[in-house]
Protein backbone atom coordinates (compact mmCIF):
# COMPACT_ATOMS: atom_id res chain seq x y z
CA UNK A 1 0.00 0.00 0.00
CA UNK A 2 1.31 3.41 -0.95
CA UNK A 3 0.45 6.60 0.87
CA UNK A 4 -3.17 7.77 1.24
CA UNK A 5 -3.71 11.44 1.92
CA UNK A 6 -6.80 13.37 2.96
CA UNK A 7 -7.15 16.98 4.08
CA UNK A 8 -9.43 18.93 6.37
CA UNK A 9 -9.59 22.41 7.83
CA UNK A 10 -9.47 23.07 11.56
CA UNK A 11 -9.92 26.83 11.79
CA UNK A 12 -7.25 28.31 9.57
CA UNK A 13 -5.01 25.25 9.91
CA UNK A 14 -4.92 22.68 7.10
CA UNK A 15 -4.58 19.23 8.60
CA UNK A 16 -3.10 16.64 6.26
CA UNK A 17 -3.88 13.08 7.34
CA UNK A 18 -1.39 10.67 5.79
CA UNK A 19 -1.66 6.89 6.00
CA UNK A 20 0.39 3.99 4.64
CA UNK A 21 3.93 4.16 3.31
CA UNK A 22 6.02 7.11 2.20
CA UNK A 23 8.82 5.50 0.22
CA UNK A 24 10.80 6.13 -2.95
CA UNK A 25 8.47 6.12 -5.91
CA UNK A 26 4.73 6.64 -5.90
CA UNK A 27 4.36 7.29 -2.18
CA UNK A 28 7.00 10.00 -2.06
CA UNK A 29 5.71 11.67 -5.24
CA UNK A 30 2.10 11.75 -4.02
CA UNK A 31 3.20 13.25 -0.75
CA UNK A 32 5.44 15.86 -2.43
CA UNK A 33 2.73 16.94 -4.86
CA UNK A 34 0.22 17.34 -2.04
CA UNK A 35 2.43 19.62 0.04
CA UNK A 36 3.58 21.67 -2.96
CA UNK A 37 0.00 22.13 -4.06
CA UNK A 38 -1.00 23.32 -0.60
CA UNK A 39 1.86 25.79 -0.49
CA UNK A 40 1.12 27.05 -4.00
CA UNK A 41 -2.47 27.75 -2.95
CA UNK A 42 -1.24 29.90 -0.10
CA UNK A 43 -1.84 27.52 2.83
CA UNK A 44 0.57 28.78 5.45
CA UNK A 45 -0.47 26.68 8.42
CA UNK A 46 -0.02 23.02 7.63
CA UNK A 47 -0.29 20.29 10.24
CA UNK A 48 0.87 16.90 9.07
CA UNK A 49 -0.75 14.01 10.92
CA UNK A 50 1.50 10.96 10.58
CA UNK A 51 -0.40 8.79 13.04
CA UNK A 52 -1.35 6.23 10.37
CA UNK A 53 2.01 6.15 8.62
CA UNK A 54 3.29 2.60 8.96
CA UNK A 55 6.56 2.95 7.12
CA UNK A 56 8.83 5.70 5.90
CA UNK A 57 12.24 5.38 4.26
CA UNK A 58 15.01 7.92 3.66
CA UNK A 59 13.22 9.20 0.56
CA UNK A 60 10.10 9.74 2.64
CA UNK A 61 12.15 11.57 5.24
CA UNK A 62 13.53 13.70 2.43
CA UNK A 63 9.98 14.55 1.40
CA UNK A 64 9.14 15.63 4.95
CA UNK A 65 12.13 17.99 4.84
CA UNK A 66 11.14 19.18 1.37
CA UNK A 67 7.60 19.89 2.57
CA UNK A 68 8.92 21.72 5.62
CA UNK A 69 11.12 24.03 3.55
CA UNK A 70 8.52 24.51 0.79
CA UNK A 71 5.90 25.79 3.24
CA UNK A 72 8.46 27.81 5.17
CA UNK A 73 9.70 29.47 1.97
CA UNK A 74 6.12 30.64 1.39
CA UNK A 75 6.18 32.30 4.80
CA UNK A 76 4.26 29.52 6.52
CA UNK A 77 4.94 26.61 8.85
CA UNK A 78 4.58 22.84 8.56
CA UNK A 79 4.33 20.98 11.85
CA UNK A 80 3.99 17.30 12.76
CA UNK A 81 1.56 15.46 15.02
CA UNK A 82 0.83 11.85 15.95
CA UNK A 83 4.21 10.33 15.25
CA UNK A 84 4.49 6.59 15.74
CA UNK A 85 7.50 5.32 17.64
CA UNK A 86 9.09 4.20 14.39
CA UNK A 87 8.82 7.65 12.84
CA UNK A 88 10.03 9.24 16.08
CA UNK A 89 13.07 6.96 16.02
CA UNK A 90 13.82 7.92 12.42
CA UNK A 91 13.64 11.62 13.25
CA UNK A 92 15.91 11.07 16.24
CA UNK A 93 18.50 9.16 14.22
CA UNK A 94 18.51 11.83 11.50
CA UNK A 95 18.49 14.68 14.07
CA UNK A 96 15.37 16.09 12.43
CA UNK A 97 13.51 16.02 15.73
CA UNK A 98 15.24 19.32 16.46
CA UNK A 99 14.14 20.80 13.12
CA UNK A 100 10.42 19.99 13.13
CA UNK A 101 7.84 21.24 15.60
CA UNK A 102 6.39 17.95 16.85
CA UNK A 103 3.20 17.58 18.92
CA UNK A 104 1.55 14.65 20.62
CA UNK A 105 -2.04 15.80 20.17
CA UNK A 106 -3.85 17.69 17.46
CA UNK A 107 -5.55 20.31 19.62
CA UNK A 108 -2.24 21.51 21.04
CA UNK A 109 -0.67 21.47 17.62
CA UNK A 110 -3.51 23.54 16.10
CA UNK A 111 -3.30 26.10 18.93
CA UNK A 112 0.45 26.46 18.38
CA UNK A 113 -0.17 28.12 15.00
CA UNK A 114 -2.09 31.02 16.60
CA UNK B 1 3.70 -4.35 -9.32
CA UNK B 2 5.84 -5.25 -12.33
CA UNK B 3 7.94 -8.32 -12.86
CA UNK B 4 11.13 -8.69 -10.88
CA UNK B 5 12.67 -11.07 -13.43
CA UNK B 6 14.83 -13.22 -11.23
CA UNK B 7 17.48 -14.97 -13.26
CA UNK B 8 18.39 -17.43 -10.59
CA UNK B 9 16.71 -18.21 -7.34
CA UNK B 10 17.18 -20.86 -4.74
CA UNK B 11 14.45 -19.85 -2.32
CA UNK B 12 11.87 -22.23 -3.71
CA UNK B 13 14.37 -24.92 -4.56
CA UNK B 14 17.02 -26.59 -2.50
CA UNK B 15 18.89 -24.51 0.01
CA UNK B 16 22.66 -24.80 -0.15
CA UNK B 17 24.95 -24.94 2.83
CA UNK B 18 28.07 -22.80 2.70
CA UNK B 19 31.50 -23.78 4.02
CA UNK B 20 30.95 -22.11 7.39
CA UNK B 21 27.64 -23.86 8.01
CA UNK B 22 25.44 -20.95 6.97
CA UNK B 23 22.49 -21.72 4.72
CA UNK B 24 22.03 -19.77 1.53
CA UNK B 25 18.35 -18.93 1.19
CA UNK B 26 18.40 -16.61 -1.81
CA UNK B 27 20.85 -16.08 -4.66
CA UNK B 28 19.35 -13.95 -7.41
CA UNK B 29 20.13 -11.52 -10.20
CA UNK B 30 17.56 -8.74 -10.12
CA UNK B 31 16.61 -6.02 -12.56
CA UNK B 32 17.51 -2.45 -11.74
CA UNK B 33 13.97 -1.46 -10.79
CA UNK B 34 11.90 -0.34 -7.83
CA UNK B 35 10.04 -3.67 -8.06
CA UNK B 36 13.33 -5.37 -7.25
CA UNK B 37 13.71 -3.10 -4.22
CA UNK B 38 10.30 -4.24 -2.93
CA UNK B 39 11.10 -7.87 -3.72
CA UNK B 40 14.42 -7.83 -1.88
CA UNK B 41 12.88 -6.21 1.15
CA UNK B 42 10.11 -8.82 1.23
CA UNK B 43 12.60 -11.70 0.92
CA UNK B 44 14.81 -10.33 3.68
CA UNK B 45 11.89 -9.76 6.03
CA UNK B 46 10.59 -13.27 5.26
CA UNK B 47 13.96 -14.80 6.11
CA UNK B 48 14.25 -12.69 9.27
CA UNK B 49 10.74 -13.68 10.32
CA UNK B 50 11.65 -17.36 9.96
CA UNK B 51 14.67 -16.72 12.18
CA UNK B 52 12.41 -15.29 14.88
CA UNK B 53 13.41 -11.62 14.87
CA UNK B 54 10.80 -9.42 16.59
CA UNK B 55 8.63 -6.82 14.86
CA UNK B 56 10.93 -3.89 15.53
CA UNK B 57 13.97 -5.74 14.24
CA UNK B 58 12.03 -6.86 11.15
CA UNK B 59 11.23 -3.22 10.46
CA UNK B 60 14.87 -2.21 10.82
CA UNK B 61 16.10 -5.05 8.61
CA UNK B 62 13.48 -4.14 6.00
CA UNK B 63 14.52 -0.51 5.91
CA UNK B 64 18.24 -1.35 5.78
CA UNK B 65 17.73 -3.74 2.86
CA UNK B 66 15.45 -1.26 1.11
CA UNK B 67 17.99 1.57 1.44
CA UNK B 68 20.81 -0.69 0.22
CA UNK B 69 18.76 -1.82 -2.76
CA UNK B 70 17.85 1.78 -3.61
CA UNK B 71 21.55 2.66 -3.52
CA UNK B 72 22.30 -0.23 -5.89
CA UNK B 73 19.44 0.46 -8.31
CA UNK B 74 19.42 4.26 -8.29
CA UNK B 75 22.96 5.36 -7.48
CA UNK B 76 24.93 2.29 -8.60
CA UNK B 77 23.18 0.97 -11.68
CA UNK B 78 21.25 4.20 -12.36
CA UNK B 79 18.20 2.21 -13.48
CA UNK B 80 20.27 0.83 -16.39
CA UNK B 81 18.33 -2.16 -17.77
CA UNK B 82 21.57 -3.88 -18.79
CA UNK B 83 22.94 -3.78 -15.26
CA UNK B 84 21.79 -6.23 -12.62
CA UNK B 85 21.64 -6.30 -8.85
CA UNK B 86 23.20 -9.35 -7.21
CA UNK B 87 21.15 -10.32 -4.19
CA UNK B 88 21.93 -13.00 -1.62
CA UNK B 89 20.53 -13.98 1.75
CA UNK B 90 22.25 -16.39 4.12
CA UNK B 91 21.40 -17.45 7.60
CA UNK B 92 23.11 -19.26 10.39
CA UNK B 93 21.77 -19.98 13.88
CA UNK B 94 22.64 -16.47 14.98
CA UNK B 95 23.26 -14.29 11.92
CA UNK B 96 21.21 -13.05 9.00
CA UNK B 97 23.54 -11.94 6.22
CA UNK B 98 22.39 -10.04 3.15
CA UNK B 99 24.65 -9.17 0.25
CA UNK B 100 23.69 -6.67 -2.41
CA UNK B 101 25.98 -5.96 -5.35
CA UNK B 102 25.58 -3.45 -8.16
CA UNK B 103 27.41 -2.99 -11.46
CA UNK B 104 27.94 0.76 -11.16
CA UNK B 105 31.01 2.96 -10.93
CA UNK B 106 31.57 2.34 -7.21
CA UNK B 107 31.63 4.80 -4.33
CA UNK B 108 33.79 5.73 -1.38
CA UNK B 109 32.00 5.78 1.95
CA UNK B 110 34.05 8.73 3.16
CA UNK B 111 32.99 10.80 0.16
CA UNK B 112 29.33 10.63 1.18
CA UNK B 113 28.35 13.86 2.93
CA UNK B 114 27.48 13.62 6.63
CA UNK B 115 23.68 14.08 6.77
CA UNK B 116 23.93 15.11 10.43
CA UNK B 117 26.21 18.08 9.71
CA UNK B 118 24.46 21.39 10.22
CA UNK B 119 24.88 22.40 6.59
CA UNK B 120 23.26 19.14 5.41
CA UNK B 121 20.44 18.72 7.90
CA UNK B 122 17.81 20.19 5.54
CA UNK B 123 18.97 18.35 2.44
CA UNK B 124 16.34 16.21 0.79
CA UNK B 125 18.54 13.13 0.36
CA UNK B 126 21.66 11.42 1.69
CA UNK B 127 20.30 9.66 4.80
CA UNK B 128 20.20 6.08 3.52
CA UNK B 129 23.62 4.98 4.77
CA UNK B 130 22.93 6.59 8.14
CA UNK B 131 19.82 4.43 8.56
CA UNK B 132 21.55 1.27 7.36
CA UNK B 133 24.37 1.73 9.84
CA UNK B 134 21.94 2.53 12.65
CA UNK B 135 19.74 -0.49 12.00
CA UNK B 136 22.20 -3.30 11.25
CA UNK B 137 24.88 -4.83 13.46
CA UNK B 138 27.42 -4.81 10.68
CA UNK B 139 27.65 -2.98 7.37
CA UNK B 140 30.56 -3.41 4.96
CA UNK B 141 31.20 -2.18 1.44
CA UNK B 142 33.74 -3.51 -0.99
CA UNK B 143 34.52 -3.20 -4.67
CA UNK B 144 33.07 -5.88 -6.92
CA UNK B 145 35.04 -7.37 -9.77
CA UNK B 146 35.06 -6.33 -12.57
CA UNK B 147 33.04 -3.31 -11.47
CA UNK B 148 30.51 -2.12 -8.97
CA UNK B 149 30.03 -2.22 -5.23
CA UNK B 150 28.99 -5.02 -2.92
CA UNK B 151 27.51 -4.28 0.46
CA UNK B 152 27.15 -6.82 3.23
CA UNK B 153 24.51 -6.35 5.94
CA UNK B 154 24.52 -8.52 9.05
CA UNK B 155 21.91 -8.70 11.78
CA UNK B 156 22.59 -10.87 14.82
CA UNK B 157 20.04 -12.38 17.12
CA UNK B 158 20.52 -11.66 20.81
CA UNK B 159 22.54 -14.46 22.45
CA UNK B 160 19.65 -15.50 24.70
CA UNK B 161 17.45 -16.04 21.64
CA UNK B 162 19.95 -18.01 19.60
CA UNK B 163 20.10 -20.69 22.27
CA UNK B 164 16.33 -21.14 22.03
CA UNK B 165 16.07 -21.09 18.22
Amino acid sequence: MSVKISMRQVGDVTVVDAAGRITLGEGAITFRDTIRDLAAKGNQKVLLNLGEISYIDSSGIGELVSGFTTVRNQGGALKLVGLTKRVQDLLQITKLYTVFDVYDDEATAVRSFA
Amino acid sequence: MGSVNREKGKRDGTMSETANGAVQLVDELLESSLESVDHAEEEAVKAATEMGFDEEELHKIGIAVRESMVNAVVHGNRYNARKKVHFEIRRSDSDLTIRIGDEGDGFERQEVADPLAEENILKFSGRGLLLIEAFMDEYRTEARSPRGTQVTLIKRKPVSETTQA
